[in-house]
């Protein structure tokens, strides 16, 4: 891999992204804001919080990337383990009674669990059918939360999360720091384990799969267990980045089991710049900052005072964040990742994927 | 007894709605492997075309009915052309980036519908006859369900003879087998596509009018949370297979209802598990002896 590279620039792709964490991880002791992009200066609560979902969702699509981006699987069930990990470890503490570190490693049991047997069940169909039925089970999700059997799931109104349950350096507003920290962490934890499994034997055989199933399969790949096993490994991570995202948020709502969320989840991934990395975490962190300040700005006077036409649609995230997403993926389908010209590999891959040309298969 | 026929006739109804907007998205991917995540949003457009001519004045009678059904299916098929035109078609043989680009939409639509129309569910505007019960051996029945039965059975038998006397359909039926052979005999097989996936977008936009007066509301998300069923349907029916399509919605239908009755969401989740049974029996569905 590494033998005679180029030397473009002075900085490494590895030197980048230890400048970033560097930068990431000594935002919260910054006293200063930008003003008119984050709600506060950094080392406030509410400015941290935002971030800490900002990176969770970077990790979530980070994960999804590994099914999408690597794998090549269109599954729009993602959504289904990340929700996993928001109730499950939930109602383990509150309903079982269960100390915070236990709740932890079942709901992890439980999600890949779950992944195995949703993704052994849609890996039975290929291409457009696994995106709709992966999309069918992650509405089983849905209709389970909002049914709130034995009122385990709190239906409509959600399960708060006992904070006296959990790790007392993650409770309270002084301590949101330490919430952004450990967002901060999984976003690392999560970025190793992924980069290991997409280098591993089963992370290249489903590469094969992906540019040409007959070939590999030819050449002794199976595809089922190699797929599965991706999928469930992605769906497991899923479900670790649900249960930090619980701590973030102090609850367990129905949102996260909206067939919205399974296209929010695909949607950052592909703004990002599917197969890319960094691109995809970009995706994910720009994704739910926007959708948090494209609200905020929505309830400006400056917004308010314009005339209808522009008004509706700034009111909107969610219409903003769609027409973005048509534009990248009709104009830019490398996404952000693309744009800054990084052809790398992976990059390569997406248009590979999204069909826009195709390359003779890489040798070895 | 009375309950089993309620349940059967609300069930049958619920499947005519699956089947409206089931069969726009079934013909499209039979013939072009496009699946349009937009299509609830199309039956969205359809159901709040037909609020705005109904609240042009009072009392909704069966005149003012008619023009709410045509309203509904011309802003479903234009909704579907102009997506077709503008999204799908600089995305052919594309087919991730085309069902990418419908999802955006799909977002897009619902969220400006929830600013333009407001994100709660609005009352529908129904005729009286379908509001009124009729007894049929001792239970009630409303003459919307009747009303979505016969409609759906009518646009069924539309598209079969569509599908099996014109030259289009000939086209069509030719292309979902084999898209390539047909395309090498010099047919533009996407001039068909455009017509199917217009065909289709009528059908969503009429089920829309057909859901409104079905639910009694209209709300910007009706057309999405039928979409899932929808796909179910169309899976367990065998993928591109009209009878297929047909057949899984009076399926789903009637077991949802059936069990739904017992607990709420019992319904929906034995929906799932059924889908799970096909897909480990034939995951090519019911009616295809292939998979696509």
């Amino acid at each position: 891999m590494t033998q005679s590279q180029p030397k473009k620039a002075a900085l490494g792709p590895a030197a980048l992204g230890a400048i970033a964490l560097a930068v990431a991880a000594v935002l919260p002791l910054i006293p200063v804001g930008v003003k008119g992009i984050m709600p506060g200066p950094f080392s406030t609560a509410g400015t941290l919080q935002l971030l800490a979902v900002c990176l969770v969702f970077g990790a979530l699509a980070l994960t999804y990337d590994l099914v999408f981006g690597r794998a090549g699987l269109l599954s729009f069930g993602h959504a289904l383990f990340f929700a996993t990990g928001v109730y499950a470890c939930n109602i383990a503490i509150v309903h079982a009674g269960l100390p915070f570190v236990p709740a932890v490693l079942v709901t992890l049991v439980v999600g890949a669990a779950v992944a195995a047997l949703v993704g052994a069940l849609s890996l039975r169909v290929k291409g457009i059918a696994f995106a709709m039925v992966t999309l069918a089970f992650a509405q089983a999700a849905s209709v389970l939360v909002l049914l709130n059997p034995g009122h385990y799931t709190g239906g409509e109104e959600g399960l708060g999360l006992d904070a006296t349950a959990i790790p007392r350096a993650f409770v309270g507003v002084v301590n949101t720091r330490n919430l952004y920290w450990l967002a901060l962490a999984l976003l690392v934890l999560v970025y190793a384990i992924v980069r290991w499994t997409a280098r591993s034997e089963p992370g290249r055989a489903a590469e094969a799969l992906r540019e040409n199933e007959q070939r590999a399969t030819v050449l002794g790949i199976a595809s089922f267990p190699v797929r599965l096993l991706l999928f469930t490994v992605a769906g497991t991570l899923a479900t670790l980045c649900g249960i930090v995202y619980l701590l973030a948020i102090g609850s367990s709502t129905h949102q996260v089991t909206d067939s919205h969320f399974s296209l929010t989840v695909l949607v950052m991934v592909v703004l990002g710049g599917l197969g890319s990395r960094w691109g995809v975490v970009v995706g994910g962190v720009l994704y739910h900052f926007l959708d948090d300040r494209l609200s905020a700005l929505a309830t400006t006077a400056f917004v308010q005072d314009l005339p209808a036409v522009l008004r509706a649609p700034l009111s909107q995230p969610l219409f903003l964040l769609g027409v973005i997403f048509i534009v990248v993926v009709l104009f830019l389908p490398g996404g952000i990742a693309g744009a800054f010209g990084h052809r790398t590999h992976q990059a390569a891959a997406i248009e590979g994927l999204l069909g826009r040309f195709r390359r003779a298969p890489k040798p070895g | 007894m009375s309950t089993v026929i309620l349940l059967a006739v609300t069930g049958l109804a619920l499947g005519a709605l699956y089947f409206l907007i089931a069969a726009g998205i079934s013909l499209a991917f039979g013939l072009m492997h496009v699946l349009n995540f937009a299509h609830g949003a199309f039956l969205t457009i359809g159901a709040y075309a037909g609020y705005l001519v109904a609240s042009g004045g009072g009392d909704v009678g069966t005149g003012r009915f008619v023009l709410m059904l045509a309203a509904g299916t011309l802003a479903g098929a234009l909704a579907a052309v102009v997506t077709e035109l503008l999204l799908i078609r600089p995305l052919y043989g594309n087919t991730h980036a085309q069902l990418l680009v419908t999802v955006g939409l799909s977002l897009a639509l619902v969220a400006l519908i929830e600013e333009l129309a407001g994100s709660d569910a609005r009352g529908y505007h129904s005729p009286g006859w379908a509001n009124a019960t009729t007894e049929i051996a001792g239970s009630a029945i409303r003459g919307s369900r009747f009303l979505a039965i016969g409609v759906a059975v009518l646009v069924l038998a539309a598209l079969v003879v569509f599908l099996r006397r014109t030259r289009y359909g000939l086209i069509i039926r030719a292309g979902v087998e084999n898209r390539s052979m047909v395309t090498a005999l010099g047919i533009d097989v996407r001039r068909a596509f455009t017509l199917v996936f217009a065909l289709g977008g009528a059908a969503a936009g009429l089920g829309g009018v057909i859901a409104g007066s079905y639910f009694g509301q209209v709300e910007p998300r009706v057309g999405t949370g039928l979409f899932i069923y929808a796909l179910i349907v169309i899976v367990i029916g065998g993928l591109g297979s009209l009878t297929g399509t047909a057949v899984a919605a009076v399926l789903v239908g009637l077991l949802q209802q059936f069990l739904n009755y017992y607990a709420a969401g019992v319904g929906d989740l034995s929906v799932l598990a059924l889908l799970a049974l096909v897909l480990l029996a034939r995951p090519a569905g019911l009616f295809r002896s292939t998979a696509s």
